[in-house]
């Protein structure tokens, strides 16, 4: 029962490595290159809430300086994440951008139809 | 002025990249990157000179003092390896012009000069910051632009190369913000020397763990570890000449300079040699990349991805620096970074003037052009001889420091194995010469004429190095084992 509360209790973080596994997995199971593309921005969207989830206090507020309040969420990972998602949202541009100009170059955007041609590559 | 200097290698590649960016014109935007490139040098070396004079120099960058705010932080270690960077790019910048006008679309040529700077900015930033997180962003930055470099190649294959690139790097960026996650939570800190102290509070609890086993995988991604080096040799053979010899000379390098930050100044030893068996795994994977790719260049037809296989087996010897873990080992592993930089940029950019002249180098084409191109071929012969580290060239430095590091521990198999895979890279390289210089002028180099001269300086400069360094080690050696005594403090 305790183990049961224990993971009831963390739910956050079972989320984060369901999110993290499914998307490595995508990543290295499929030969889409989108879908390889959608694997890594899951990938990457598990870290983000891997930096939020311990930043956030229950009942915490924004770090606001009033009397009024004495329990605050620590800003600084939203901070990071920010810098993050910027990061990951150029990522997934420029891989699109490279799957176009492979769709324009080759025909075609399945690893498996590309490979066997190029015997080296 | 002078304590500015720090965030001047940051910000003025940054600079330099929007201006070319916005400019456009090949001609202008070269320009551009070649003064930024001398500047960064310049700059550079004077922080170098600091930091071997007075010691560590820290910088609070837009004056946050830290931990809280980003810190600059060059000590003997991070020095070195921004002197490394700058001054390949500062050497390789002149040759540039001429290849990247005959392999890179005019249209394109501006965008390249942007990425490379953006490029150098990502790698000096990595070096410069002491903050785990910032090393994270500049990290991307180097590799977006690195993925952006590769597919400018003209082979479609660029493409696809740029693409698997592309997944290996970003999943290897995101194990290392993984990492940094989990050692934020545990410490509360981002800031790498307030990690480390933080670190003695908590004890080595599973997190910890964790953050070391994301760290240590993520980065051996983004340095080509042997069995996570999948993407470089593709990457390498179809980037633009100019892109694979600045590539090769820097990029893995960073990513060594990030692992040795991490595992030594931020873990440090106790918890990572003594307490997990990190060393056994580097020795086990470095000698698989030692003798795993060797073998391999040994059957490459394309010089380029031999070349790059042999990347691979050198970054072994580095790393083998790393499963050594003592003073002379790591110094050995250092200045082989600095040694194998100037060698393979060497090779890269010699290869660079072939593709000028015969546009392509498969050893099939490139038989007897030592007849045509005797200087570009003689000086392939001598980096050649610094690959395989003979006496009196910079890679035997390196490998003297690192077989002694095995004798100190008793290990003379090591040594043994290191000279073992020295002759490996006799075979390819020799096999290379063989063809090049005593078989009959194969058709496609008939044409051929040896490179012009803004090509031919920048790589005899760097052949030069690789002369110069295997005698004169004031700059190298000596400069790489007050690096390792940063990296290891209280060891003789």
């Amino acid at each position: 029962m305790a183990l049961i509360e224990q993971i009831v209790a963390h739910y956050n973080h079972w989320v984060t490595i369901f999110l993290m596994v499914a998307g490595l997995y995508i990543v290295v199971a499929r030969g889409n290159m989108v879908k390889k593309l959608v694997g890594l921005a899951l990938f990457q969207t598990s870290v983000y809430l891997l930096y939020i989830t311990p930043g956030k206090i229950l009942g915490g507020t924004a770090p606001i300086l009033d009397e009024k309040f004495q329990t605050y969420s620590n800003p600084l990972p939203h901070v990071l994440i920010l810098t993050a998602i910027v990061v990951g949202v150029a990522t997934l541009a420029l891989g699109l951008a490279l799957v176009v100009r492979i769709n324009e170059a080759y025909g075609t955007i399945e690893e498996d139809e590309i490979f066997p041609e190029g015997e080296d590559s | 002025m002078r304590e500015q200097l720090p965030a001047l290698q940051v910000v003025i590649p940054l600079l330099g990249a929007v201006l070319c960016a916005l400019l456009r014109r090949g001609a202008i935007a070269w320009v551009i990157a070649l003064g930024v490139s001398w500047t960064l040098a310049v700059v550079s070396v004077l922080l170098l000179l600091q930091v071997l004079d007075t010691g560590p120099i820290s910088y609070a960058m837009g004056d946050w003092a830290p931990p809280w705010g980003i810190e600059y932080r060059v000590d003997a270690l991070s020095g070195f390896l921004l002197v490394l960077i700058s001054v390949v790019g500062a050497v390789i910048m002149p040759y540039a012009h001429t290849s990247v006008c005959d392999e890179i679309e005019e249209r394109n040529q501006g965008w390249f000069y942007t990425m490379y700077l953006l490029c150098l900015a990502g790698l000096l930033g990595i070096a410069i910051t002491g903050d785990a997180f910032n090393a994270f962003v500049f990290l991307e930055i180097s590799s977006l632009s690195t993925y952006a470099m590769i597919a400018l190649g003209r082979d479609r294959r660029a493409l696809l190369a740029a693409y698997q690139y592309l997944i290996m790097g970003t999943i290897g960026a995101t194990m290392y913000v993984i990492g940094v996650g989990l050692l934020y939570s545990m410490t509360g800190s981002l800031n790498l020397v307030d990690i480390a102290s933080r670190l003695g509070d908590v004890e080595t609890s599973r997190p910890i763990l964790a953050a070391i086993a994301f760290i240590t995988v993520g980065v051996s991604l983004k340095l080509a570890l042997f069995p996570l080096h999948v993407w470089l040799p593709n990457a390498y053979a179809f980037a633009p000449s100019v892109a694979t010899a600045f590539l090769a000379a820097t990029a893995t390098k960073v990513a060594v300079y990030l692992l040795l930050r991490f595992l030594f100044s931020v873990f440090g030893v106790a918890i990572v040699v003594q307490g997990l068996p990190v060393t056994e795994i580097f020795l086990v994977l470095s000698l698989a990349a030692m003798f795993g790719a060797s073998i391999v260049a040994i059957f490459q037809e394309d010089i380029k991805r031999m070349l790059a296989y042999s990347s691979v087996a050198q970054i072994g010897y580095i790393t083998l620096g790393i499963a050594l873990a003592s003073q002379t080992g790591l110094t050995g592993g250092i200045v082989h970074l600095a040694n194998h930089a100037m060698t393979k940029a060497a090779l890269f950019l010699l290869l660079g003037a072939v593709v000028y002249r015969i546009g392509a180098c498969k050893i099939t084409d490139m038989a007897g052009l030592a007849k045509k191109m005797p200087v570009t071929m003689g000086a392939f012969v001598v980096a050649g001889l610094g690959i395989i580290g003979t006496p009196g060239t910079a890679g035997f430095i390196s490998k003297w420091y690192l077989a002694s590091g095995a004798l100190e521990k008793g290990w003379w198999w090591l040594a043994l194995l290191i000279v073992a895979s020295s002759l490996l890279s006799v075979i390819y390289i020799g096999r290379v010469v063989e063809v090049i210089w005593f078989r009959p002028l194969a058709k496609a180099g008939e044409k051929a004429s040896e490179m012009p001269l803004q090509m031919m300086i920048p790589a005899l400069v760097l052949v030069a190095a690789t002369i110069y360094f295997g005698f004169d080690t004031t700059w190298t050696a000596d400069v790489a084992a007050r690096a390792a005594q940063v990296l290891l403090p209280g060891a003789p």
